[in-house]
C-alpha cells in the first residue's frame, strides 16, 4: 500500500483552473519532487496534501485513509513552508517545540526532542537564538527540525532552497538528502530548478498547466522525455522537427530536414509518416569533419568557451543545434560539421499540438 | 470554513453595532435635526420640517462667522505648510539616533493636554507676561505690547496646536523618498532649487496633502483656542456650535451648523482624493 | 554630500517653540508669586504642589475621574477595536469599505461635530449627562486607534505563520491565541497608548457630554484658567507632563522592540 496517494485531483480558484485531475503516489521513505514553472500547480498539489486547501473533487489518501476533508491539524504530515514561516515572537527551541507543546508534551521530553533536532540539523547551541538573528540556511534548518520533530509520514517541502544563493543552496540540498535518508521519511518536494529536481529525487513529477507531463526516475526524465515539454524544461536540449520514416522494434529513423537519423523510442511510440521531434542533449552531440550514415549536414556560426566545455552553435536542416564538447578545436564559425550522436541517447516526442 | 466566518461575524458585531449606534445614527440624526423646528423653550425639537436652520445660516452675521472660520483654517494651514514641511523634510534627512530623539520630541507635546500649552502661551503672551517683560527689559518698548487677545494670537495657538500633524505627514514621506533622483536630478545639471521643485516636492505631495486635510479639517472645530487666546475678538464657528447647543439651546441651528461644518470636511476630503490623496495616509500612527 | 547648516539650526528654533509654553508651565509651577493675575516670578517654591495635594477636592478629583475615564473607555475600545480589526480581516462583505469607513470616521471629522453629534443623540435618548455618557463618547472616538494599528498589524503579518501552526497541529483557536495575538499585541499596545492619551486630553468632545457632577482634567484646567489661573494648575500639569513624557518613551520603545 503506497503511504501517500492523490487521485484525480481538480482545483480552480475563481474559475481559473489550477489543477486538471493528477494522481500520483508515494511510498514509505520516498523522495518525490513536483518540478515545474511558476504558476503550474505545484503549490497548490502540496496544500492539498497539507490540508490548507480543498480540492473541488478527488481525494487524498494518508497509510489508506481518506484525509481529504480532515484540516491541517489533523493530519500527520507537516510543511516546510516557503518562507519558512518561522514564528517571529518565539526563539528556535520555541519554534521547534511548538508541536509537541500544542500536543501537551512535558518540557522534559520536548526539550530533549529539541536536542535530538538541533543535532540532526546541527544547530546545537541555538535554542535561545530569536529567528530574526538567524542566517538563511539557519532558518531552513530550523524550519526542518520544527516540522520533523513530530515525526510525520509525510514530510512536505515548498521550494525550501528558493531563498538561498547558490553555494549554500548546493550545501543545502545534500545535507536535506542526509537527513531525508537518516529519518527515512516520504519527502513531497517542490522546486523549479531542475537541476535540483535531478540530484535530490527517487521520482520525479514534472507540472505543466495542473498536469503531470511525466513521472519518473531523474533518468527517466532525463534520457527518456515522453514530452517535447519534459525534453526541453531539463537540460540543453536540441530539439530536431521531423518526420519519422519508420519504426523498428525501439529504433526509429526520422527524417530531418531530408536528411535521415537515427533515434531510440523511449516512452513515447512514434507511427510512420508522423512528424515528431528528436531529442538529443547538446553534451550528446558529436562533431565530425567527416559525413558518417546517418548524420546531419550543417555549418557552424558560433563557438563559445563556458568553462571546461566548448559551446558549438550549428545550424543544419534550418534549424539551430547546440553541441557541447571538449575537443572542438577543430571547428570554427563558417565551417561544415557532421552532425551525428548515438541513437541510444536520444529519445522521440511528438510535435506540440500535434 | 464555515465555523471561520461566524467566527468573524460575532467578533465583529460589538464593533459595527457600537460605531453604527453612534456614528453613523449620531451624524444622521444631526441632518434630520438640522431640518427640524424648535420648540419655544428648553431644549426640545418638534417634528415640523423646517428650512429654517439653514436660511438663518444666510444671515450676515452668521456667514461672516463662518467667513472667519474657514479664513481662519486657511492662514493656519498655510503656514503650517510653511513651517511644518521644511521640518518634516529636514527631519527625514537626519541621521541615525538623532532622528528618533526629534521624532519623539515632537510627539511628546502633541501628547500632552492642548488646553495646558494653549495655557502656556497665554502666560507667555500676557500683558505682564514674559515676552512683554523680556521687550521691556530690552529696551525695545516702553509700554507692554497687546499680544494676548488678538487675531494673531489666535492663529498662533492654532498652527502651535496643529503643526504636529503636518510635520508628521510630511515627514511620513519625505522618509519614504528615493534620493537617489535627487541625486540623479543634481547630476544632470539641475540646480538645487529646480531639483528641489521638480524631484523633491513632486515626491513628498502625498504627505503634504494629507498634513493640509490633517490640519485644515480640526481647525474649524477647536474652539477652546480662540476663547483662551482671542477673547472675544472673533467668533468662529465652533464657538457658534457651542454657543447655539449650550446659551440659546438651539439644537436645530447648531446641527444645521454642524453638517455645515460636515459637509465643508467632505468637500476637503473629495479634494483631496481627487488630488490623488490615499486615505491610508490620513491615519499618521 | 554637502553639509546642510540651515537644517540643524531651524530644527533647533522650531522645537524651541514647540516646547517654550511647556517650559513656561513648568516654570511658572515653582513660582514663589501667589497672586492669580500677575505673572511676576518672585523666587522659586513648591507651595503650588502641596496646594494640590491638599485641595482634594478640585483638580486631583478632576484628575481622578479622567483617569477613571480614560480607563473605563480603554478598556471597552480595546476590546470593541481589537475584535473589530481580527474580524474584518476574516471577513469579506459587501459594505465593508463602507464600515471600515464608517469606524474610522471619528478622527476625519472635526471634534465639534462629534461633540454635537452625541449631545444631540444623548438627548434624544435622554441619558442623564455624566460618567457614562462620556465613557461613551470616549470610548466612540479611542475605538478607531485601536482598530487601525491593529489592522496594520495584522496587515503586515505572513499568513504563512497561521498556517504553519495549523501545519504543526494547533486548532484555530490555539492558533489566534499562539501567534496572532502575540503579534498584534504591539499594536494594541500602542493603540491603546494613544487612546489613552487622547481620552486624558480630550476637551471639546467632554465639554458637550459631562454632567454637572463630572469634571474632568482639561474641562476643569479650562474653567480654571478662563477664571485667571490658580497656579496649582501649571503644577498638576508639570506632573502630567512627566507621565505622558514616560509614556510617550515607554510607547517608543515598544515600536523600537517590534
Amino acid at each position: 500500500m503506497a503511504l501517500l496517494e492523490i487521485q484525480s485531483l481538480v482545483k480552480s480558484f475563481d474559475g481559473q483552473p489550477v489543477l486538471r485531475d493528477i494522481s500520483l503516489s508515494a511510498q514509505k521513505g520516498e523522495f518525490i519532487t513536483l518540478l515545474g514553472p511558476s504558476g503550474c500547480g505545484k503549490t497548490t498539489t502540496l496544500r492539498i496534501i497539507a490540508g490548507l486547501e480543498r480540492p473541488d473533487s478527488g481525494r487524498v489518501l494518508l497509510n489508506g485513509q481518506d484525509v481529504t476533508d480532515l484540516p491541517p491539524d489533523k493530519r500527520n504530515v507537516n510543511t516546510v513552508f516557503q518562507n519558512y514561516a518561522l514564528f517571529p515572537h518565539m526563539n528556535v527551541e520555541k519554534n521547534i517545540s511548538y508541536g509537541l507543546r500544542v500536543r501537551g508534551a512535558k518540557k522534559k521530553d520536548w526539550q530533549d526532542c529539541v536536542a535530538e533536532m538541533l543535532k540532526l540539523v546541527q544547530l546545537e547551541g541555538y535554542e535561545k537564538r530569536m529567528p530574526a538573528k538567524l542566517s538563511g540556511g539557519q532558518r531552513q534548518r530550523v524550519a526542518i527540525a520544527r516540522a520533523v520533530v513530530l515525526n510525520p509520514d509525510a514530510l512536505l517541502l515548498d521550494e525550501p532552497l528558493g531563498a538561498l544563493d547558490l553555494q549554500l543552496r548546493r550545501q543545502m540540498q545534500r545535507e536535506l538528502k542526509i537527513i531525508q535518508q537518516r529519518i527515512g521519511i516520504t519527502f513531497i518536494y517542490i522546486t523549479h530548478d531542475q537541476e535540483e529536481a535531478l540530484n535530490m529525487s527517487d521520482r520525479i513529477a514534472v507540472m505543466r498547466d495542473g498536469r503531470f507531463e511525466q513521472v519518473g526516475t531523474p533518468e527517466e526524465i532525463y534520457e527518456k522525455p515522453q514530452t517535447r515539454f519534459v525534453a526541453g524544461f531539463i537540460g540543453q536540449t536540441n530539439l530536431l522537427d521531423g518526420e519519422v520514416i519508420s519504426v523498428d522494434g525501439s529504433m526509429a529513423k526520422v527524417s530531418v530536414g531530408g536528411e535521415c537519423v537515427l533515434s531510440a523510442v523511449g516512452g513515447y511510440m512514434p507511427r510512420a509518416g508522423e512528424k515528431a521531434s528528436v531529442c538529443v542533449r547538446a553534451e550528446r552531440v558529436h562533431l565530425s569533419k567527416e559525413k558518417t550514415a546517418f548524420s546531419l549536414t550543417g555549418i557552424v556560426t558560433d563557438r563559445r568557451y563556458a568553462g571546461g566545455v566548448m559551446r558549438i552553435t550549428i545550424e543544419a536542416a534550418g534549424q539551430t543545434i547546440f553541441a557541447q564538447t571538449e575537443n572542438a578545436g577543430a571547428f570554427a564559425p563558417g565551417d561544415t560539421a557532421y552532425i551525428s550522436w548515438d541513437a541510444n541517447a536520444s529519445a522521440i516526442v511528438p510535435q506540440e499540438g500535434a | 470554513m464555515k465555523a471561520r466566518r461566524s467566527g468573524g461575524r460575532l467578533m465583529t458585531l460589538p464593533i459595527l453595532v457600537w460605531m453604527t449606534l453612534f456614528v453613523g445614527a449620531a451624524l444622521i440624526y444631526v441632518v434630520i435635526l438640522s431640518f427640524l423646528t424648535r420648540t419655544p423653550e428648553g431644549f426640545g425639537v418638534t417634528n415640523a420640517f423646517t428650512l429654517d436652520n439653514y436660511r438663518k445660516l444666510l444671515d450676515p452675521k452668521y456667514l461672516k462667522v463662518l467667513w472667519q472660520s474657514v479664513r481662519l483654517a486657511i492662514h493656519t494651514t498655510l503656514i503650517c505648510v510653511l513651517i511644518g514641511y521644511p521640518f518634516g523634510y529636514f527631519m527625514a534627512r537626519t541621521k541615525g539616533a538623532w532622528r528618533g530623539i526629534l521624532m519623539l520630541l515632537v510627539i511628546v507635546p502633541f501628547w500632552t493636554n492642548a488646553l495646558v500649552r494653549i495655557y502656556g502661551w497665554r502666560i507667555l503672551l500676557m500683558a505682564n507676561g514674559p515676552i512683554n517683560e523680556f521687550l521691556k527689559a530690552i529696551g525695545l518698548i516702553e509700554q507692554p505690547l497687546k499680544l494676548l487677545n488678538t487675531y494673531g494670537a489666535v492663529l498662533l495657538g492654532m498652527v502651535y496646536a496643529l503643526i504636529p500633524f503636518m510635520i508628521l505627514s510630511t515627514y511620513a514621506s519625505a522618509e519614504k523618498m528615493d534620493w537617489s533622483l535627487v541625486e540623479a536630478g543634481r547630476d544632470l545639471g539641475a540646480g538645487a532649487a529646480r531639483v528641489f521643485f521638480t524631484v523633491t516636492v513632486p515626491q513628498t505631495l502625498p504627505g503634504l496633502l494629507s498634513g493640509c486635510v490633517l490640519v485644515f479639517v480640526p481647525s474649524v472645530g477647536l474652539f477652546f483656542i480662540s476663547d483662551l487666546l482671542g477673547g472675544a475678538t472673533e467668533a468662529l464657528a465652533g464657538s457658534l456650535i457651542r454657543d447655539q447647543l449650550l446659551k440659546s439651546r438651539d439644537m436645530p441651528f447648531a446641527a444645521a451648523l454642524s453638517v455645515v461644518l460636515l459637509a465643508l470636511t467632505c468637500v476637503i476630503l473629495l479634494l483631496y482624493s481627487r488630488a490623488g490623496g490615499k486615505s491610508s495616509n490620513l491615519s499618521l500612527f | 554630500m554637502r553639509k546642510n547648516r540651515f537644517a540643524p539650526v531651524y530644527l533647533t528654533l522650531v522645537l524651541i517653540l514647540l516646547y517654550l509654553p511647556i517650559l513656561v508651565v513648568v516654570l511658572y509651577s515653582f513660582n514663589a508669586n501667589t497672586s492669580r493675575f500677575t505673572f511676576e516670578f518672585t523666587g522659586f517654591s513648591m507651595q503650588h504642589y502641596e496646594g494640590l495635594l491638599k485641595d482634594t477636592r478640585g483638580l486631583l478629583a478632576a484628575l481622578g475621574s479622567s483617569l477613571k475615564l480614560a480607563l473605563y473607555s480603554l478598556s471597552l475600545s480595546v476590546v470593541i477595536g481589537t475584535l473589530g480589526a481580527v474580524g474584518m480581516a476574516k471577513r469579506a462583505f459587501r459594505l465593508k469599505n463602507a464600515a471600515e469607513t464608517m469606524i474610522s470616521l471619528p478622527i476625519m471629522i472635526p471634534e465639534i461635530v462629534l461633540g454635537m453629534a452625541f449631545l444631540a443623540v444623548f438627548t434624544f435618548a435622554d441619558l442623564p449627562m455624566g460618567m457614562p455618557t462620556l465613557v461613551i463618547a470616549h470610548t466612540t472616538f479611542c475605538v478607531p486607534y485601536i482598530f487601525i494599528l491593529v489592522k496594520g498589524r495584522l496587515a503586515g503579518m505572513d499568513p504563512a505563520l497561521l498556517e504553519a501552526a495549523r501545519d504543526l497541529g494547533a486548532n484555530e483557536r490555539r492558533a489566534f491565541f499562539d501567534i496572532t495575538l502575540p503579534l498584534i499585541t504591539p499594536g494594541i499596545v500602542s493603540g491603546a497608548l494613544l487612546a489613552f492619551a487622547m481620552s486624558m486630553d480630550d476637551f471639546v468632545i467632554s465639554f458637550f457630554v459631562t454632567g454637572a457632577t463630572t469634571t474632568t482634567l482639561p474641562i476643569k484646567v479650562y474653567s480654571s484658567v478662563k477664571m485667571g489661573v490658580s497656579p496649582q494648575v501649571n503644577a498638576l500639569c508639570t506632573l502630567t507632563l512627566v507621565a505622558v513624557a514616560v509614556l510617550a518613551a515607554l510607547s517608543n520603545m515598544i515600536k523600537r522592540r517590534t
